[in-house]
């Protein structure tokens, strides 16, 4: 496939895990802007301290929905605090490498893990755990301008 | 592998028939320097001169008012760089161009910019065509150089070339146009069009990669561009890559012969495409006038995706098309062109370019919108910027 994409970003493409949305979510997060060109939404379900289901939503280009997908996969039944760890890099590694000028959809998709998770504490009442604060603080052209 | 539909022939053509026949006798045989004096050498200097001919009448010009070049983009850079330099020598420092002109133009203008040159970008409204009142208003005294593409490479709009040819020739302004997707498929005269300078690269019009020309009429002082031997008369230096100009004279000959009923057949199928996708998919623009439209030119935007992931889905499909979307371009901003015609970035990321041939044919185009339906509607399910608009719609 073009663009320079391994086989594993191909399948997660056009195969992609966990779209969708679920209803009564416990925690929603979206990140990211049309006029930047990606948008990602995430959805969880979470049961006692594990993240028992996850759904996503993506707007953008191959990448953004590859990455998406496969974040999605790599927290599905994963307790909260180890998806809170969930970088970017293992989702870069775990889609065997992204295109350099596609780094940032992977930044992303590691913020809308950390905004979902942020959403639920805060439905909660409860204190937002500081792994939660994003790193990026949504400047995009800082990471590909 | 299974069948691939090539719908990109504004980023290139496939190498046709004629130029393949015209280059491998030249690549395996007559291999002779055509300046050398020997009789290898002077049958390599007549297939150089027949080229020329051939390319020179193809466009209502002379033989000696064409210089070869290594593509569209050396020979926008020749011309606005040098006559900017004349320009400059008589303290003319300003040119009159447009805000979507291919990079290889507007990236030599702002070099211009940066050492003293003021340059006027017209608008080209919504439609994306030039207004030649605003071009004329434009015109300064110290104006030295108007360049206005011919057709625009992503929407396909075709300017009012011979009005703004009319308009420059008054004024005493040389006018270039970067003729680049308009040779071989749209009939060109530079005489009665009035056009001093022209650029065309070979590999549009199925000639081989890495050969074009510079048309630069007689009277038009064009100075050196590449320092050394006396090719090209003197101007541009460099053995002559002979066997892709012969290939870009057989083509460019070819696509010359019954051009106007292949338009034809090609335009028809544009607008089936364009007709069928906007009855068809809801919420769609169609970038670009409709009627000044090169004959085989779909751009559309789809709102609420993306048009990279869009372009991957065809490619899957077997469909190579081409998007300009930031994501496709490796920067934030999405096509200048899309955004001059005024489109939001958000409207901007969703284009999609689809750009037909005589090599295409019907069942392709059915194919096309038999699937392009379902891969808008799977990616918009899937998008947030569609369920915003989708909500909004229902409040």
């Amino acid at each position: 496939m073009a663009m320079g994409y391994s086989e594993k970003v191909r399948d997660h493409f056009a195969n992609p895990r966990n779209v969708g949305k679920l209803d009564n979510a416990d925690g929603i997060g979206e990140v990211g802007n049309a006029v930047c060109g990606d948008i990602m939404k995430i959805y969880l379900k979470i049961d006692g301290d594990v993240i028992s289901d996850v759904r996503f939503n993506t707007f953008g280009c191959g990448a953004a929905i590859a990455t998406s997908s496969m974040a999605t996969e790599m927290i599905k039944g994963k307790p909260i605090d180890e998806a809170l760890k969930l970088t970017n890099r293992a989702v870069v590694e775990a889609l065997d490498g992204l295109p350099p000028a596609k780094l940032h959809c992977s930044v992303l998709a590691e913020q809308a893990v950390k905004a979902a998770v942020a959403d639920y504490y805060q439905k909660k009442g409860l204190p937002v755990p500081e792994e939660c604060v994003s790193s990026c603080g949504g400047d995009c052209a800082h990471c590909c301008g | 592998m299974e069948k691939i539909i090539y719908m990109d022939n504004a980023a290139t053509t496939s190498t046709g028939r004629a130029a393949l026949d015209a280059m491998i006798p030249v690549l395996e045989k007559d291999y002779g320097n055509p300046s050398s004096l020997h009789q290898l050498g002077q049958q390599a200097a007549d297939l150089l001169a027949d080229a020329r001919k051939k390319i020179a009448s193809s466009i209502g010009a002379q033989p000696d008012e064409i210089y070869f070049t290594s593509g569209g983009t050396e020979a926008d850079n020749w011309a606005i760089t040098q006559i900017a330099r004349a320009g400059a020598e008589k303290g003319k420092k300003h040119i009159i161009s447009t805000a979507f002109e291919h990079h290889a133009v507007l990236h030599t203008l702002k070099r211009l910019e940066k050492s003293g040159f003021t340059v006027t970008l017209l608008d080209v409204h919504k439609d994306g065509i030039v207004r030649v009142d605003e071009l004329e208003a434009a015109i300064r005294p110290d104006t030295c150089l108007v360049t206005v593409m011919y057709a625009n490479n992503e929407i396909g709009t075709v300017q009012p070339i011979a009005e703004i040819g009319a308009v420059c020739r008054k004024h005493g302004i040389p006018f270039h146009t970067d003729a680049v997707q308009a040779v071989g498929h749209l009939p060109i005269d530079v005489q009665k069009e009035k056009i001093d300078l022209l650029s065309m690269s070979a590999h549009k019009f199925h000639g081989p990669k890495g050969i074009g020309a510079l048309y630069c009429r007689r009277g038009i002082r064009l100075t050196n561009f590449i320092e050394g031997g006396a090719q090209e008369r003197g101007k541009r230096g460099g053995t002559e890559n002979l066997p892709a100009i012969c290939g870009m004279a057989a083509a460019l000959e070819d696509a010359c012969k019954g051009m106007d009923e292949r338009a034809k057949r090609v335009a028809a199928m544009r607008d089936r495409i364009i007709d069928g996708i906007v009855q068809n998919i809801p919420h769609v623009l169609v970038n670009g006038d409709r009627e000044h439209r090169l004959p085989g030119n779909v751009n559309i935007c789809f709102e609420g995706i993306e048009g990279e992931s869009l372009l991957l889905r065809l490619d899957l499909e077997g469909i190579c098309a081409s998007s300009g979307s930031a994501c496709t371009s490796g920067s934030l901003d999405p096509s200048h062109v899309l955004l001059a015609i005024g489109l939001p970035k958000e409207v901007a990321h969703g284009s999609l370019r689809l750009t037909l041939d005589e090599g295409n044919t019907e069942q392709e185009v059915d194919y096309l919108l038999h699937v392009l339906p379902g891969i808008v509607s799977g990616l918009r399910d899937m998008s947030p910027v569609w369920e915003e608009m989708m909500a909004a719609e229902n409040n």
